[in-house]
Parts: C-alpha cells; structure tokens; sequence
C-alpha cells in the first residue's frame, strides 16, 4: 500500500520539474504571462460577481452570512477551479503525453500528477489574491482558523489525485470520458455548496438532494472547510473532514490499483 | 567468477493485440452494461511480433541486430529498454541502460532547448548536478550553442534530433541502444556520432545497435543477430550473418519480380486483341532497340510504360533471364553473365525480320539497345519454332532495377511482336558507384599514395 506513496517519492525530481515545465510553457507567448493566473481566478470573479449582484440574489444560508458575496465567492470558486481544471487536465494527460509513455521508460503516473499540482499551483498563486480582497472589503484581520487551510487543501489533494489517476487512466481506453467529464463536472458544481452555503439546501431541496449535498459529495466537505477556515473563520468541520480524507485515501488507493493494473496497456493504446 | 550477460532475453514472445474497428467507438456504457470490465478489453486479434526470442549480450559486447521491415527489431529494443513488457518470457539488462530511439521524444516544443536538456536528463535519469557538471558537453556535442536558450519549437529536425542525441548519449550508461538514429546530420555529424559509439566500445560499455546500414553494422559489431518474422534466423559473426541475409533479400526480391513478370505479361496480353492483325500502336515501332538514341528521348518525354503489341505473325512467346548455369533468375550481380532467352513462333515462315533487345532504367532512360539489323545481319528465313539467345558475358550495370525491351520486326519497324518493360531485373552491387554502367577500369598509383586498406572488388566479384 506504501508502495504507492514510495514511488511517488522516487519520482519527486521529475515531477517537480515537469511541473515547473508546465508552468513556464502555459503562457509562454501570451502577453501577460504569468499574470494570466492571477487575471485568471479574477476574471472569473467578476463574471459570478455581476450575475449575483445584478441578476440572481445571492443566496443565504441559515445562520451564515455569505456577505460580501464577491468574497464567499471567491473562496469556493478557487479550490473548485483546481479540482475541474485538474481533472481535465488528467483525463487528458497520457495522450497528451503518450510520446513519453511509448517512447520513453517513463512511470506514466507521473503525468496525471503533474496536471494535479500544477493547478495546484495556479490555486496557490490565488490565495494571496483572496487574503487581499479580504482586506480590501472585510476591513478585518484575517481569522487565526486560517492556519486549517493546509489540512483542508491535503484533503483536496488527495482526493483530486485518486481521481485523476482513475480517470487518466480509462481515459486511454475510453476517450468518451473527457466529453462525458466536462458535463459531469458542470452537475457537480452546482452540487457543492459553492455559490451557495452547506446550510442552504437543507431548507428548501427534496430530502434526497439535500443528502448528496450534505453527506456523500465529498467535495461539499472540502468547500465547507475552506468556507469555514478562510471565510467564516471558524473551526473546520473536525469530523466530516477526518472522514472525508479516509474516504480521499481509500480512493487514492483504489485508482493507484486500477492505473497500476492498466499501465501495461498504455504504450500501445495512447 | 563469471561476469554477469549485460542483456539476457530469454524466450521472449510479444503479441500485439489488434482491436476490431469498432473498439476505438466501444462507449463505457456498454463495458459496464457488458459486465467485466477487463472482459470489454479484451483484444479480437493477435498479432505475434517476437516469438520464441533467445539471446544473451555479453558486457562490453557489441551486438548488431538486423533483419527486414517487420521483422520484430524494434519491438525487441523496447522490450530490452523496457517500454514494453515481453507478453511471455523475460528480459533482464544488468546496469544502466540508455536508449538512442526516439530522440527528444520528451522535449516541449514551447520551453528553451536549456529547460529540455534538464528534463531529458531528469527523465532518462541523470540528477540535476550531473546534468549541470554535463551541460556544456552536451551542447557542444549537439552544435548549438547559439541557440540552446531559444524555444525548441523553433529548432530545425536536424537540431531537434542532435540534441535529443546528445542528451542520450551523456546520460554515460553501461548499454547503449540505437535504433537506426545515426541518420540526425550530415556526413561529418555521423561520423562525429559513430566515434563517439566507438570511444564507448572502447572504454568497455555494451552496445546493441539496429540498423539496415549493414557497412556501419558489419564495421562495429562483434556478433550480429538476424531476426526474421519475429523469429531469431541466426546469431553468429557479421560477415557470415549479413551474407546469409543479403543472400535472403536477393532471393525475396528475385521471386517478387518473377510474380511481377508473370503478372504483367498475362495483364498485358489480355488486353491485346489476339487476332493478330492488330493496327500499328499510336506509339511508334521505330522502337529503342533499332534506335537507342530515339528511345531515351522518348522515355524522356513520355513516361516508360510497359506494354505490347505487334501483328503477331511472329511471336515472342517467353522472355527468360538465365544466369551461366542456365537459372532463370531475377537478380544478377553487377558483371554476372545473363543471357537473354526469346522463344519465337512464326505462324507462317517470314523473310524480313530483324530481333532487337534493349535495357531501359525506371527513368525511361535506354541504358543499352541493340538489334540484329544494327549489327548486320542479313535476314533470310524465319519458320516455326525458334529460339533466340543474347548472351552477355558481364552484366556492367550499375545497382539497380531495370526493364528489358524484347521485340521482333521488319527492317522498316513495322512490328511483329513488340514486348515493352515486361520482364524487369535487378542488379545488385556492393560498390557503390554512380551512373548507368560500370565501365571496366583499374586504378594504378606511383609516388608516395599508400593506402590503408585496398578496396576494390574486381567487377563479377561477389
């Protein structure tokens, strides 16, 4: 079971330039640059920004005040965006990369992990972003239950890994998955308390919506503690994200298993 | 104590598996629906690449592979570079292995040819230090010291390829595979290359080369393997390895142009009206073997095709290519004897022919014409059944695949039977000279000219 986590160390040197790769050649001929991942995650908020102020009230939840709505926008539509483009990028990664796999002896699980960190990246070069918003509406000392963040984005981590591994692998067998994940991805962003508050469902959904959101959908968790770390500044739901993780490893686990189980077939297939 | 084989193969087989079309479409829907999943991959067809695959390559070995298009070469590289998994067997490679076989096949198009060096080397599993101490060396060796900071993207093939070679090659593995890659720059690059797959034999490391440049494989290797339809043919020295397979590839290609033949003379004379008093062809009789001049500017302007026509009064029933021991045979080494066998039959006696033979190259160009008129021979009488020998004592034809123009007609060209590029041959040469034949000559030298080796192989030989 180790054996995962120990490869991934020997591996470390080259995922860590692969990503620093993936960095530099994402915008290199654009004008900005760099800028784009900050002007990014911006851009973003204005759009959702303008529709909720002008179109849409913004929701409320009981007892949580989503004000400024700009600001809890902010925060969950960062980590989202590093969960989806992640998985995106992986799904896609080994054809993208099938000339390193069929060519090279080169431990394929490397791909998916690199298009996982870094949008990771891109999220972290977000936050400094989110903290000077805070400021700039709150007009308040950032709370000390930031410090949770870590905890909150391992969770997020891990269960984006598990994932991309599974998906980049039946991607090579299935290419259906990349259309089929885009719209499903869609459905899962409005099933994660992310335009709106955990506790907002629970007033008006049919029970069974209110279950998926409030239980099974692990990312609800994952959104829940960044809302409660970095918006609310409140203690992070110490029991559900404990869960949450365990059930992030064991899927971790499981598509390191399944990738491990089809990497033979990859050379010949991508 | 036995030093340990640098590569053990021991009976390796590889099937690919071939997928029916439909496959690529199969949604998720129907392998989940299906059941099993693993099921759902399942392949419909196997395709063997290697089969029943032996051989061990000692330390410091170098070890030549060769064999024809298809025959499992590059399957067996990445077996050994491990790529791919041998689908029954086992392969073992004792050290650190570096592949010469796609180069730069890691490199980003939009990063500089700096950045790649270091992630080439990362991946091919040098550390960064190493990478650093090398650096220099490896632009150097690649010759692109102006440009290693610009975009690979913006790089030629040619300097794509020096500097995947480069980056390979400092890797400082104990086996070395190339593939066919000493094709990645001029003349004075390759030798560069081959020096420097030289100094590593020198210094003790493994070499297994692929390649179809069985001079380069004949001048470096130890021992050579001939691998044939997945199958190891032979492993032995390379001079009897490399004459048993020139000596395969002369037989293919001798029954490849004997189906040919067949196939043409039957298509042709198909098409023909058989009734014999066929009208004279748009295409002029006045044909190349009665003048050879005429002909190479017509194959000039008019593309060479094969073709036959003629009234038929007299027919050419066989065309055969026949070596000195009477063979037929397809292929002739260059300055082998031929001799050119036409089987006539006159339905009704004649008395004005003349038989013309003439040699043309793929180009349409008349390499050599001649007919019994031009060499004066007065005609009398022709009746029945007749056989007509052209007998060539050397064939001085440079490398190459030829047509043979046959034909029998009047003295004013009007044609009985006019057999065009039916019959097609090949020479074969291990000189590599140029031009249309080889004139027989000698070198001679005075004065100081030494030589290190003297070539030469007299004409006939082989």
């Amino acid at each position: 079971m180790w054996h995962a986590f120990r490869n991934l160390l020997r591996h470390r040197v080259l995922i860590q330039s692969l990503v620093a790769r993936e960095l530099k050649a994402r915008y290199r001929g654009s004008v900005f640059g760099f800028l784009w991942s900050f002007i990014n995650p911006l851009l973003l908020l204005a759009v959702y920004t303008t529709v909720f102020m002008t179109i849409f009230t913004p929701p409320q939840g009981q007892g949580v005040d989503t004000q400024p709505y700009a600001l809890f926008l902010f925060c969950g539509l960062l980590p989202w965006t590093w969960f989806s483009a992640s998985l995106l990028d992986a799904s896609n990664s080994l054809l993208v990369g099938g000339n390193l796999i069929k060519k090279l002896l080169f431990p394929a699980e490397v791909l998916p992990i690199v298009s996982v960190l870094a949008n990771g990246v891109h999220f972290l070069l977000g936050l400094p972003i989110y903290f000077l918003f805070w400021i700039v509406f709150k007009d308040d000392a950032v709370s000390l239950h930031a410090l949770w963040l870590p905890v909150v984005m391992l969770v997020q981590l891990v269960f984006t890994l598990g994932l991309a591994l599974f998906l980049a692998a039946l991607a090579v067998h299935f290419r259906d998955i990349r259309d089929i994940l885009a719209n499903v991805l869609t459905l899962w962003f409005f099933m994660t308390p992310i335009i709106y508050p955990l506790s907002f469902v629970s007033e008006r959904a049919p029970w069974q919506i209110t279950w998926v959101i409030g239980y099974l959908n692990p990312m609800s968790h994952i959104l829940n503690g960044y809302h409660t770390a970095i918006f609310e500044g409140a203690l992070i739901p110490w029991k559900r994200l404990p869960v949450t993780l365990a059930v992030a490893l064991v899927l971790f686990f499981l598509g390191y298993f399944f990738f491990d189980r089809l990497r033979d077939s990859f050379p010949e297939e991508v | 104590m036995s030093v340990p084989a640098a590569i053990i193969i021991d009976r390796v087989c590889k099937q690919y598996r071939r997928f029916a079309h439909t496959h690529r479409f199969l949604t998720l829907k129907s392998a989940i629906v299906g059941g099993n999943m693993f099921a759902a991959l399942a392949p419909d067809q196997v395709f063997t690449a290697l089969d029943d695959v032996s051989m061990t390559v000692e330390k410091g070995e170098t070890f030549g592979v060769i064999g024809g298009n298809g025959a499992g070469k590059s399957t067996l590289l990445k077996i050994i570079a491990g790529t791919t998994k041998p689908t029954t067997g086992e392969a073992e490679v004792n050290g650190k292995i570096s592949a010469l076989i796609e180069l730069g096949a890691g490199f980003h198009p939009e990063i500089s040819g700096r950045e790649n060096v270091f992630i080439n080397g990362i991946m091919l599993g040098l550390t960064r230090a190493e990478i650093k101490e090398r650096f220099d060396d490896i632009v150097a060796f690649a010759e692109l010291e102006e440009f290693i900071d610009a975009p690979v993207k913006t790089y030629s093939s040619g300097m794509y390829m020096r500097l995947g070679f480069s980056v390979a090659i400092h890797v400082d593995p104990d086996v070395l595979l190339i593939d066919e890659v000493l094709a990645v720059g001029d003349e004075s690059y390759v030798h560069k290359c081959l020096d420097k797959i030289a100094e590593f034999k020198r210094r003790g490391k493994t070499i297994l080369l692929v390649s179809h440049a069985l001079e380069t494989v004949t001048r470096l290797c130890d021992r050579v393997m001939w691998l044939r339809d997945g199958q190891v043919q032979t492993i032995g020295d390379p001079p009897a390895v490399i004459g048993a397979y020139r000596n395969w590839v002369a037989h293919k290609e001798e029954e490849e142009l004997a189906a040919g033949h067949q196939e043409r003379v039957e298509a042709v004379t198909a098409q023909d009206p058989s009734d014999g008093a066929v009208p004279e062809p748009a295409q002029p009789a006045p044909a190349a073997p009665a003048e050879p001049d005429q002909g190479s500017k017509q194959g000039a302007e008019a593309p060479y095709e094969p073709g036959r026509w003629g009234s038929r009064q007299v027919s050419i029933e066989e065309i055969r290519l026949l070596d000195d021991a009477g063979e037929q045979r397809y292929v002739f080494a260059c300055g082998a004897p031929m001799t050119i066998e036409m089987r006539l039959s006159a339905a009704k006696p004649v008395e004005d022919f003349v038989f013309g033979v003439g040699i043309f190259n793929p180009n349409g160009v008349c390499c050599y014409g001649t007919n019994t008129d031009i060499e004066k021979f007065e005609a009398g009488s022709l009746t029945g059944e007749a056989t007509v020998l052209v007998v060539i004592p050397e064939l001085n034809l440079i490398e190459g695949t030829y047509y043979l123009d046959a034909a029998v007609h009047r003295r004013d060209s009007f044609a009985y039977d006019y057999h065009r590029g039916l019959c097609r041959f090949r020479t074969t040469s291990t000189v590599g000279d140029v031009g249309v034949a080889r004139l027989q000559h000698t070198w001679e030298f005075d004065g100081s000219v030494a030589w290190q080796r003297t070539g030469g192989i007299a004409p006939g030989g082989e």
